[in-house]
């Protein structure tokens, strides 16, 4: 996958943008004009009603089963919710053979690369009637141009969520250096090689438009610093149960599960890292072989529904990719600045490394190096 | 007749194996140990806050939440499911195996009880990974039935256990006499063989349904999309959502378990 | 499936052992075996054929291609600057493992034998539900169990609560400990019941009668009592040992979900590191690892006379 430099300033600067727009909050310019008339044409072809199941595969705590019933309940299909923890486990599970899921939830770079394996199914979601309400800036992104197999689910940062409360020390964090040196107790990383291994990278100053490199000397010293970063727990999920009930109190987190931890506890706060943070963009798909291609489509179609989108939005913590979706997303969400990228962070922002394999190979091996030192 | 006694120096220090030094606490002790997470997750599970630790007051909510999850009905299906095929097919097997091997040859019944003994001695999951790996070289699919075939295996050392031990305990001479009376051998086991070592099936499919029921790793790995079991479930709501619910449905599952064992025990005593 | 119909009388026309009159035929244990050559024999071998074979370049799946790179990765380490180095991180790993098991091997063997001496000298009654008692967690989940362990040795747990009633700080879970504790409170039960079954078996007489012949209450209990019930101690040992050596669930969730265990990095070679040749090849280690461990159990007792079977 080559990467444009030039496309994906302008797509992250859209992107910001876009975040920095909930803050005027005039949300609901747009219903869902514009597309809506091409899509009628195509009306015929969509499936409108369905029974049944469709199967999703999402990331852990991402979606409120509460949501998932009023699907069912409006729809008449039911949905069976099974579970990862990264990117890399979606898909090494997908590689295994795992058919028989619908709908998958991949960030944008593994989008790419499953486009890549020939994995994805190209549905057409451009051609969805509610495809008109993806945001303008989401429409042309590096991972599907014009969206055709991925419909834009939710955006959000990596930074650190940190008790400033229950621990002191974090008023000394405000780097990936001071996070990955801190020696703090109580302190989670997340089981994610692109994560852990790019904070790394720009801990010892590589810079955001370069963290695929393919020079090994910037991945030694990555791995010299990891060798002493020991955190207590290594895991992906239950960060925000473990940063509420005060198991962990510094944590490499998502922005959005640092909202819902602030929610339930205002002392935890989104920590910027001034070398630079990830900014990424999760997808829904759905894969090659999936049973219910169908319910799929109808599961990703009501998704993109601005209130449904919204509501989505309001349980996960994350901004997402439908426009007129802020009119029914909470305030709390709309005034966190972890969640609406503050103006003066919003430099600091760079897309999730979509790397070559070369590149790939050099973050797993400085991983599991790290992991298998604990 | 004089009765001399010894003499009683040392039986004032009488010693009491009932009483041995320290016997009492320890083992009071390790009750205590054995049950107090048991007795944590059930107490917690009627607690009405959503965070775990911090005891708010008494509610049976989770267990609404329970009852009413699709989810966990599901995985429910699906475990029952897979431990009903995997006992009846492996206790069938184990009785099979059972017998054949009473009379198999030096070489060939080392190959076999290495086979059925190899899930006892090698990590489960180093089997898992196996099965995984073969099922993927064959191209069957990541589902029930592979789940199946996975369990049936891991099941039939344990059905075979108590079905061994009673068939090395067994008597021949009623195996005798019926040879004398002209029965031949399928008469002798179906009349005979089958119904003495009865107690002993059924608490071998007992054993294998509960491993088939509680088994973790091998069904991680290779259930796919819509085989989840009920661990597996439960494993992913460890991982991610530790609400008290988690404690609703281990107690539910203690209770299961609870009974089953009282209900094993009773039957045993009433066939004896 | 019918057994042979031959008259029993008659001279037998197989091989075998002369045929006593129930016995049924050895061919009745081909189905299994069949069956467990395909669904145990057949992934044990894919193991180790994947051990040596490559790691394609997308991650999941095998390269046909001959190496013994990965059996080299487990003490080699291959530096991105090019250099070489002995790596010990998997050494410790299997340290690690081997660790824990004895630890956890050596506390329940020295909790249950009292516990197991105990409840053989109780009466009848208390005997049967004592009995059941220690069986019950048994047959409870591990996953429910060692849940309920951590959340009990949680920091905000009750035992942290009690003690900070003291000021007494108490963070141990996600550490070693703390996976060592799971690993004895879940096979605790596994060591008491064998031993029980030795010691239920033991004439308590006997060793009373010893003592009333004048020996110590020490040599009583060391010459008498624990050869006893030592096959029911051998078995114990087994049955801790060995799954404690291969266990994923206690490292995984009381160890902060690090790749302590041989196992956790077996199945994160198969997940999200997506290096099943590696993967493999540690699967292989710990199989002979395993192996060595069992035929040294069984060299020890057939040298004390006890008999050694496998189920």
């Amino acid at each position: 996958m080559v990467s444009n430099k030039k496309r994906r300033a302008s797509y992250v600067a859209a992107l910001a943008t876009a975040s920095a727009l909930l803050l005027s909050a005039c949300g609901g310019e747009s219903t869902a004009g514009g597309g809506e008339a091409a899509a009628t044409a195509e009306a015929g072809a969509f499936p409108t009603s369905g029974s049944g199941v469709v199967n999703l595969y999402n990331w852990t705590d991402y979606i409120d089963p509460e949501q998932l019933k009023a699907f069912t309940a409006e729809t008449g299909i039911e949905v069976i919710l099974d579970t990862f923890d990264s990117n890399e486990t979606l898909l090494a599970k997908i590689q295994a053979g795992a058919v028989g899921y619908d709908v998958l939830v991949p960030s944008d770079y593994m989008v790419a690369q499953m486009v890549d394996l020939g994995l994805l199914q190209n549905i057409g979601v451009n051609t969805f009637p509610n495809a008109g309400n993806i945001k303008d800036n989401l429409v042309d992104v590096y991972w599907d141009p014009g969206r055709s197999y991925s419909a834009p689910w939710h955006y959000g940062t990596t930074g650190i969520a940190c008790n400033f409360a229950a621990e002191p020390g974090c008023e000394n964090i405000k780097s990936w250096k001071d996070y990955f040196t801190s020696g703090l107790p109580k302190m989670d990383s997340l089981k994610d090689q692109v994560e852990v291994v790019s904070a790394a990278l720009r801990a010892t100053g590589v810079a955001g438009d370069d963290l695929c490199t393919t020079d090994t000397a910037k991945y030694i010293a990555a791995e010299e610093l990891l060798a002493g970063f020991k955190p207590a727990v290594i895991e992906s999920d239950g960060g925000i149960e473990r940063v509420t009930a005060g198991t962990s109190n510094v944590r490499h987190a998502w922005n959005g599960s640092t909202h819902r931890m602030t929610v339930e506890n205002p002392d935890v706060q989104f920590i910027y890292p001034t070398e630079g943070l990830n900014l990424w963009a999760d997808n829904l798909v759905v894969p090659v072989g999936a049973p219910n291609l169908d319910n799929a489509k109808i599961f990703i179609n009501w998704l993109m529904d601005p209130k449904n989108a919204g509501t989505a939005s309001n349980f996960s913590g994350y901004d997402n990719g439908i426009k007129g979706s802020d009119a029914f997303m909470d305030d709390a969400l709309k005034s966190d600045p972890a969640v609406v990228v503050p103006a003066d962070k919003v430099a600091l922002l760079s897309p999730l490394p979509n790397c070559g394999e070369e590149a790939r190979e050099l973050y797993t091996q400085v991983f599991t190096t790290w992991q298998d030192s604990q | 007749m004089t009765i001399t006694k010894l003499p009683t120096t040392k039986r004032r220090k009488l010693i009491n194996l009932r009483n041995f030094p320290g016997f009492n606490p320890t083992a009071w002790f390790v009750l205590f140990f054995l049950y107090s997470p048991l007795l944590y997750v059930v107490i917690y599970s009627f607690n009405s806050s959503r965070i775990g630790a911090v005891w708010e007051s008494f509610s049976v909510r989770w267990y609404f939440r329970v009852f009413e999850n699709n989810d966990i009905q599901r995985a429910l299906k699906n475990s029952l499911q897979v431990g009903f095929v995997a006992t009846l097919l492996s206790t069938t097997l184990a009785v099979m195996a059972a017998l054949g091997l009473l009379r198999m040859k030096r070489a060939g019944k080392a190959v076999a009880i290495a086979l059925i003994g190899a899930p006892l001695i090698i990590a489960e999951i180093v089997l898992a990974v196996g099965t995984l790996g073969l099922f993927i070289a064959v191209g069957v699919p990541l589902g029930k039935i592979g789940l199946m075939v996975a369990h049936t295996a891991f099941c039939i050392p344990f059905a075979l256990l108590p079905i061994r031990a009673r068939l090395s305990q067994l008597d021949m001479a009623p195996f005798e006499a019926a040879s004398d009376l002209g029965a031949n051998e399928r008469q002798i086991l179906r009349r005979i063989t089958l119904p003495l070592l009865a107690p002993a099936i059924f608490a071998g499919a007992l054993l294998a349904f509960a491993i088939s029921i509680d088994d973790f790793i091998t069904s991680f790995f290779v259930a796919g999309p819509g085989a989840t079991t009920l661990p597996v479930y439960i494993f992913g709501m460890i991982r991610s959502t530790v609400t008290p619910e988690v404690n609703a449905i281990s107690t539910l599952l203690l209770l299961f378990s609870g009974s089953v064992l009282i209900g094993s025990y009773l039957i045993q005593r009433k066939r004896r | 499936m019918t057994a042979a119909t031959a008259a029993p009388k008659s001279g037998s026309k197989s091989k075998s052992k002369r045929a006593r009159p129930g016995q049924a035929s050895p061919k009745l244990a081909y189905l299994p075996i069949i069956f467990l050559a395909f669904a145990i024999g057949i992934p044990l071998l894919i193991i180790v054929v994947y051990s040596f074979l490559e790691k394609p370049s997308q991650g999941t799946g095998v390269k046909w291609v001959f190496t013994t790179e990965n059996y080299q990765a487990l003490f080699i380490q291959q530096k991105l600057d090019g250099t070489t180095a002995l790596d010990t991180r998997y050494l410790k790993v299997l340290w690690t493992s081997f660790s824990y098991s004895l630890i956890t091997t050596i506390v329940t063997l020295v909790l249950s034998i009292p516990v197991a001496m105990w409840i053989a000298t109780r009466d009848a009654r208390k005997r049967t539900l004592l009995v059941a008692l220690v069986t019950l967690p048994f047959w409870i989940s591990i996953l429910i169990r060692t849940y309920g362990m951590r959340q009990i040795i949680a920091d905000e747990g009750p035992i942290g609560k009690f003690l900070g009633l003291f000021n007494i700080e108490w963070s141990i879970l996600y550490s070693p400990p703390a996976t060592i504790l799971g690993l004895i409170y879940v096979f605790l039960p596994f060591m008491i019941l064998p031993i029980y079954a030795s010691a239920e078996r033991f004439d308590f007489r006997l060793a009373e009668a010893a003592y009333d012949l004048g020996a110590k209450k020490l040599t009583v209990v060391r010459r008498i009592v624990l050869p006893a019930i030592r096959p029911g101690v051998i078995s114990g040992i087994a049955l801790v040992f060995i799954p404690a050596l291969g266990s994923f669930l206690q490292s995984d969730m009381l160890g902060g979900g690090k790749t302590n265990m041989v196992a956790n990095v077996i199945a994160n070679n198969f997940g999200q590191a997506r290096n099943w040749p590696f993967g493999s090849a540690l699967a292989v280690l710990l199989i002979m690892l395993t192996l060595l461990f069992v035929l040294v159990i069984q060299g020890i007792s057939q040298r004390r006379g006890d008999k050694v079977e496998l189920v």
